[in-house]
Parts: structure tokens; sequence; C-alpha cells
């Protein structure tokens, strides 16, 4: 179910303004023999919140591993406000871009993981700071007061000097969503960022979350199993089956009148 | 047939022949071996294939051919070199290529998810190594850098291939002169063990020191 605006990208790359903030277009991607994603075509708009859900195996964790340039596209392309990601379309033809250009455009995207992964050689407000002092040229000053400014938006600005190992797994995820955030993307990935957690720790992430999700205006790629929070933050969900969009429904239309009997199946599993 | 006195004779020659070679090749080559080594296991890593699996097979060569059989052939195709400075190099070469082996496991116990978040950071290549990688992976590989270097410090004795005057060529040479080889002889062990033996236990603390 491709969901083409009908414009071809080459011919007003750069200029942002009417862009999407993100297109897939003919996105193939596969691991060795196996067709993970098969001509996907999908746009994302400018401060959207869109949450991605469908079958483990579906294709979900790809798309945002993609568009972190995480794994390498096999066929098509990823615009980010219209500006290409990895691959730019040259006189009709597919060409790899440098490293240098990709890092350019992958700045403006941020992702926060299922494991944390935050660097358990730092301290809490080095992970947050170390990425806006050597990326972004911020002053170790300036990086460390939004550090502790984005600590307190996440409850935890109480543990700035601790460890990450010192911590439970809610709060290495509110820091990587601190860290994440450090960095002003203008996309944030989250790939499934609750799936790790105790239950009773789950609820303060998703509540740090809303509030991210209530108080700026990042577009946001939402990989979950959380329905009720897909429900809550996202304009617009995605249901994927086997690397192809399925339906794609606001979240209230999807979750009560699913069309496909997939979809149905698949939200009474994990509800 | 063991007389003390030969072997209190022989303890301030062999002290000496132990502070002044042996301590200082071990030493130098070890730190040449720990440089070189990292700049090896980085270089694999880093280098495009052309150029990765020449230098994996000059390394895997230096491995696995025997170590006087460098000392000898450095030694005599670059006569104006010192024994000594022939010593150094040749040592700190050749465990420069164990040591590699040792940071390659190091790195690999690196999570890959710390690499895709310093990715997701957009931290820069060199930036991610020296911030995010090599802190924790030389964590893990200090102490297998010490046993190599241990190792080496008992390999010494090679360098009588090229009459550098270590200790046991001292020895060598004491007990030649006094027609008898137990006392300098046992007396080098003995030396060998006690600066090992710390140097092992030291190793060891180290490693629960750095343990997280």
């Amino acid at each position: 179910m491709p969901t083409d605006p009908g414009h071809d990208p080459t011919t007003d790359a750069g200029t942002s303004g009417a862009q999407p903030r993100v297109r897939f277009e003919d996105v193939r991607k596969k691991f060795g023999r196996t067709t993970v994603l098969e001509d996907l075509n999908f746009t994302v708009e400018r401060g959207e919140r869109v949450t991605l859900i469908g079958p483990s195996g579906s294709g979900k964790t790809t798309i945002l591993r993609l568009l972190m340039t995480l794994e390498k596209l096999t066929g098509g392309y990823i615009w980010v406000d219209g500006d290409p990601l990895t691959h730019d379309r040259r006189d009709g033809k597919r060409v790899e871009l440098r490293a240098k250009q990709v890092a350019e455009v992958r700045k403006r995207i941020g992702m926060v993981f299922q494991q944390f992964n935050l660097f358990p050689n730092m301290s809490v407000v080095q992970n947050i700071t170390e990425a806006p002092v050597h990326v972004l040229g911020q002053t170790p000053d300036q990086a460390r007061d939004h550090a502790l400014d984005l600590l307190d938006k996440v409850g935890l600005r109480h543990r700035a000097d601790a460890h990450p190992m010192e911590l439970s797994g809610g709060q290495q995820q509110r820091v990587a969503i601190a860290r994440a955030l450090a960095m002003d993307p203008e996309i944030l990935l989250l790939d499934e960022v609750t799936s790790a957690l105790d239950p009773e720790l789950v609820g303060d992430v998703l509540a740090v979350l809303k509030d991210v999700a209530a108080s700026t205006d990042i577009t946001m790629l939402i990989v979950t199993h959380e329905m009720q929070f897909a429900r809550d933050v996202s304009d617009r969900v995605m249901m994927f089956d086997g690397g192809r969009v399925l339906e794609e429904a606001p979240p209230e239309e999807i979750f009560s009148n699913p069309r496909h009997e997939r979809t149905q199946k698949f939200l009474e599993a994990v509800v | 047939m063991f007389e003390t006195e030969l072997f209190l004779e022989a303890l301030p020659i062999l002290v000496v022949a132990f502070l002044k070679v042996t301590l200082v090749v071990t030493v130098a080559s070890s730190l040449l071996a720990a440089v070189l080594g990292l700049v090896w296991a980085i270089a694999l890593r880093e280098l495009p294939g052309p150029l990765a699996r020449p230098l994996a097979f000059v390394l895997d060569f230096i491995r696995m051919t025997p170590l006087p059989v460098h000392l000898l052939v450095i030694y005599y195709a670059f006569t104006g070199l010192s024994p000594m400075t022939v010593g150094i190099l040749v040592f700190g070469v050749h465990y420069s290529t164990y040591m590699a082996e040792s940071y390659r496991a190091g790195i690999e116990s690196i999570r890959k998810g710390q690499w895709e978040a310093a990715k997701a950071l957009s931290l820069p290549q060199s930036r991610t190594w020296r911030a995010v990688i090599l802190p924790q992976a030389v964590r893990n590989t200090l102490p297998s850098l010490g046993n190599w270097a241990i190792a080496m410090f008992k390999d010494t004795p090679f360098l009588i291939f090229i009459s550098v005057p270590e200790m046991v060529t001292r020895a060598r040479e004491f007990g030649g002169q006094n027609f008898s080889y137990i006392e300098a002889m046992s007396l080098a062990g003995l030396l060998f063990l006690l600066a090992s033996y710390p140097t092992a236990v030291l190793m060891q603390k180290l490693e629960k020191k750095l343990a997280y």
C-alpha cells in the first residue's frame, strides 16, 4: 500500500519547505537471501508521531535502523526533508553518498534503543554531553547545563554523576532518552524502548516520552508493543506484515476498527 | 657442590645485568609492543580489505616464526644497529603481534550496541574509538597484556643469540670462569621468579580494580 505524494524529489531536493520529514521510496532491504522490506513507500510529515506495529520479523525495527543508517539499503531511497540520506538519484542513476554527506543528514536523527546502550565508561552526564561537545561543538559548560536540564525533565538530575551500571533499567532508559534529546534531533526513533524493562519500570519511561511528545514538535517513529502508549501519542499507526504496510490509520480507528483480519488478530494477541 | 660463596659473588653481577639489560629490554619492548599491538588491532578493523589482508598475513607470519630467527635476521641485516636496539625492536614487534590479538579480543567483546549508540549520536569514528570503544576494550585487555609482558621477560635469554649481555649470558660466563654453573644459573632463575611473580600478582589486582 504505497502512499506516494506524487512528486519527484530530485527536482526540488534541498528546498525543504514543502518536503515531508521522512520519505521512503521503493525501499528494499535484504539480509542475505531473506527479503525484509519490499518496495516500501511511505512518508512521515513534520511533527508527526507514527507508530509501527506488526508481528516480529515484519520489518518495523529494520525501518528505524535504516533511517539511523545502522543498516544498508539494498534498494531505493530514503529522503529526510527532501535531502538524500544514503543514496541520491543523479541522472536517473542511484548513487551512494559519501560518509561525510551521510553524517550531515544523520545529525538530524536520534535514536533510543531497546537495550539503552549507554556508555558504561562514562558518568550519566558525560553520556549526555559527549556528542553535543564533540559533534555540535558546544562548550563543556553549555553542554552540561543543557544535560542537567534534560536530566531534570526525565527526573534524574540527582543521578547526574552516577555511572550507568548503578541505575535501574528504567533509569538507564530515561538517561538514554535525555542523551538523544541533547542533540536536538528533528526526528526521534524509539525502538521497543520498554521491551527490556521490568514491568514496574515501564510506566516512568512512557511518562517521560509522553511528556517529550507533548512539549516538543519532534517527529517520532515508534516501534512498540505498548498499545495504550501508541494510542496516546501517535497521530498514525502503520500495521506491517511481511515487509509491507498492511494498513494505516489514526490510532482510534485502527485499534477500534481494524480493516484487515491480520491486524485484528495481531491486536487481539498483544492487547 | 653448591657453593654459597660463588652464589653471593655472582649476585651483584647478575643484578646489574638484570637492571641494565633484562629490565630495560622488557620495559621498552613491552611499551613498544603495547602501542604497536593497538595500532595493528585498529588497523585490521578500519583498513579496507586489500590493505588489511596483507597486514594480517604479515602479523601471522611474525607470530608463527621463532623469535631467535628474527633476532638473527635483523641483527645481521642492520649491522648499524646496536644489539640492544635490535633486541628491543625485535621483541617489541614480535610481541606486538600477540598483543594485537589480545586487543582484538578486547575490542570484539564490546557489544554492537555501543558502536550503534555512537553512530546514532553522530560521533566521528575516531572519537568513537577514543571515547567509547578503547576505554572499555583496553580495560578488558590489560591483564592479558601484562601476561604477554611477563612471557616476553622470560624470553629475554634469547638475546644471547645476538650477544646482548643479559642476565643468563652473564650467568653462563660466570659459570665458565668459575667451573661451576649451578650457583649463577639458579640465581638467575631466582631473580626471574622474584621479578615476574610480583608483576603477575600486580596484574591480578589491576584486573580486579578495573572491573566495573
